[in-house]
């Protein structure tokens, strides 16, 4: 993983393109450097399947969560707390936003613009070439001016997430690759990591060897906790 | 065309498309949102239409309309929402008029919870609406069953002329899968709508999309001829998956999600060195009522669990079908909760417990 010098890092893109798990493990990265790390659940489109689930793994490696009012409750208010705005009071730590999906989601972040204003911020743009209506360079493109224009926030950096959950090998990675080379092409915007489980990963090309980001998998579904079966 | 990655919600609805579904009417609620989301996107850039109604029972309306026309349509919703729709639902059945319409089932009564759910069984598959008369209900437990479910349904609904309604819930709806659109496996002869209201020209009798019988007779007989069709259904439409029934000594009914949550079960049970079988009805109506009745008859089952994310429904179905030969045990979480692996687990210990005694 490269040097994160930046405090404030978001992660936004398309629903399902694997914001949340990328969240997930870039802040428990960081925090095994040594980094203090805040994360800010701000997904107010996801009823489940979404940060605050792993509550306990985040808390076991130090890191601070801060969720939605309700969350995990059957009340649907996408309401957000006032805890959040102590991100931006206290520097001591690193926060990472993670951002519900599309448009919608990142509308969530506008409420915090004059503070994004106040110091550089990180912002990923997570793409999965393998979900449909982000399939093509041009939907990429449209999804991400619109995440901008909802944000009023500018995407620093692009990461190829392209997968098929469990099916995934290397060619769908591969094939993620240039269309988001395209991408970043045409709006000179660098791709900063390839991600994927390690098994993976460890396949990449010498040319991307700097790039590889292999994760691990935090959300499952409840046949599949290992902790249960 | 190769696989995709997707969501629960939008699969069901990339499916509905792929299957020539041109309509959409609907009201939103969680947890089935992505649905209507979709298809507001798609359906313009394929010539369709997607209108967001003013309420539920507007929009049930508008696809008794769309379907009266003899058009491809659905509309989806979540429990209290699906509450709204059974006087249409009830019409549409009463009219003959072919559409899907999909659940995504969240807790309840009442406004309940967004967490998945399987309490709308007795309101899928006994009516839910007024009258006599049955949906053909179709509960995927995958993202891929999903998919070829909602296309399949598409052609029971015209085949059949009656409503179809796709019973997932929202785990189903927001979780994701690999999936792939292919061709259904199986062709249908369907009949042509010569029914459908599209404008008289003068070249065929008047049509009537109607659901209103003023002589009782009439209204009886008019029952009485759905009623053969539905019998027709029940033989042909049966679709049930048995999994690990051979040698078992106990086997779990269970559907949708909770299914999925029993097949790991029963691989732990393997491993403990216990014989469980599922029996998943992929139908819910018609009921793979046969299935139950032969595998009552295998000496080795001694007992049968349902198991489902409700306080029991479909165990009523379950008990009609093994009609006393066997005993019949229930477990189920409601409000939104899922069910435990290893709580299930621990329940059929107890019945093995129980019957092998």
């Amino acid at each position: 993983m490269q040097q994160e010098n930046r405090r404030i890092i978001l992660f936004t893109g398309h629903f399902g393109s694997g914001k949340t798990e990328l969240a997930i493990n870039y802040s428990i990265k960081l925090t095994r450097q040594g980094q203090a790390v805040t994360v800010v659940d701000l997904d107010i489109v996801n009823p489940f399947f979404r940060s605050s689930e792993v509550r306990d793994v985040l808390e076991k490696e130090g890191i601070r969560l801060l969720s939605p009012n309700f969350v995990g409750t059957t009340v649907d208010v996408p309401s957000l707390p006032p805890e959040i705005y102590s991100v931006f009071q206290s520097k001591n730590s690193k926060v990472i936003f993670d951002v519900g999906g599309d448009d919608i989601g990142a509308t969530a972040l506008g409420r915090y613009y004059p503070y994004f204003m106040q110091e550089p911020y990180r912002m990923f743009f997570v793409i999965n070439a393998r979900r449909p209506l982000s399939s093509t360079p041009e939907q990429i493109i449209e999804m991400l001016k619109a995440i901008e224009s909802h944000s009023r926030l500018k995407v620093t950096d692009l990461i190829n997430n392209t997968n098929l959950m469990y099916e995934t090998n290397l060619n769908h990675l591969l094939e993620g690759q240039e269309i988001v080379e395209q991408v970043s092409e045409k709006l000179n915007i660098p791709i900063a990591y390839i991600s994927g489980v390690a098994e993976v990963i460890e396949q990449l090309p010498e040319q991307y060897n700097k790039k590889g980001f292999p994760i691990d998998i935090y959300l499952h579904p409840p046949w599949d906790r290992e902790d249960e079966v | 065309m190769s696989k995709v990655l997707m969501k629960g919600n939008e699969a069901i609805a990339e499916a509905a498309i792929q299957a020539g579904c041109r309509y959409f009417f609907g009201y939103p609620i969680t947890p089935q949102n992505e649905i209507p989301a979709y298809m507001a996107k798609r359906l313009p850039e394929v010539g369709g239409c997607f209108i967001q109604a003013e309420s539920e029972v507007s929009a049930i309306n508008m696809v008794y309309g769309a379907a009266g026309a003899g058009a491809r349509v659905m509309t989806s919703s979540s429990s209290p929402g699906i509450s709204l729709k059974q006087e249409g639902l009830s019409y549409i059945a009463g009219a003959e008029l072919p559409c899907v319409v999909v659940n995504m089932v969240r807790g309840g009564p009442g406004l309940g919870g967004i967490q998945p759910a399987q309490s709308d069984y007795f309101q899928a598959t006994k009516g839910g609406g007024h009258g006599d008369y049955h949906l053909v209900v179709l509960a995927p437990s995958t993202i891929q069953e999903a998919v070829d479910l909602v296309m399949e349904g598409f052609d029971i609904a015209d085949q059949y002329r009656n409503p179809v309604m796709i019973l997932g819930d929202g785990m189903l709806g927001q979780m994701m899968e690999p999936v792939e659109f292919r061709p259904l496996s199986s062709k249908r002869e369907l009949p042509p709508k010569t029914w459908a209201t599209t404008g008289y020209t003068g070249d065929r009798p008047r049509n009537i999309i109607n659901s209103l019988f003023i002589d009782p007779q009439a209204l009886e007989e008019h029952v009485k001829r759905i009623y053969r069709k539905y019998e027709e259904i029940k033989k042909k439409e049966v679709k049930v998956e048995c999994y690990n029934c051979e040698d078992a000594e106990i086997i779990v009914a269970a559907y949708g999600t909770t299914a999925r949550i029993v097949k790991s079960v029963i691989q732990k049970a393997k491993r403990e060195g216990m014989n469980v079988g599922l029996i998943r009805p992929i139908s819910l109506w018609p009921f793979p009522t046969s299935t139950f009745e032969e595998w009552a008859q295998r000496e080795h089952v001694k007992a049968f669990m349902s198991v489902e994310m409700s306080m029991g429904q479909m165990v009523e179905d379950v008990r009609l079908s093994v009609n006393g030969r066997k005993p019949v045990y229930f477990y189920g979480r409601t409000g939104g909760m899922v069910p435990e692996p290893n709580a299930i687990l621990s329940e059929i210990k107890k019945v093995i417990g129980g019957v092998s005694r």
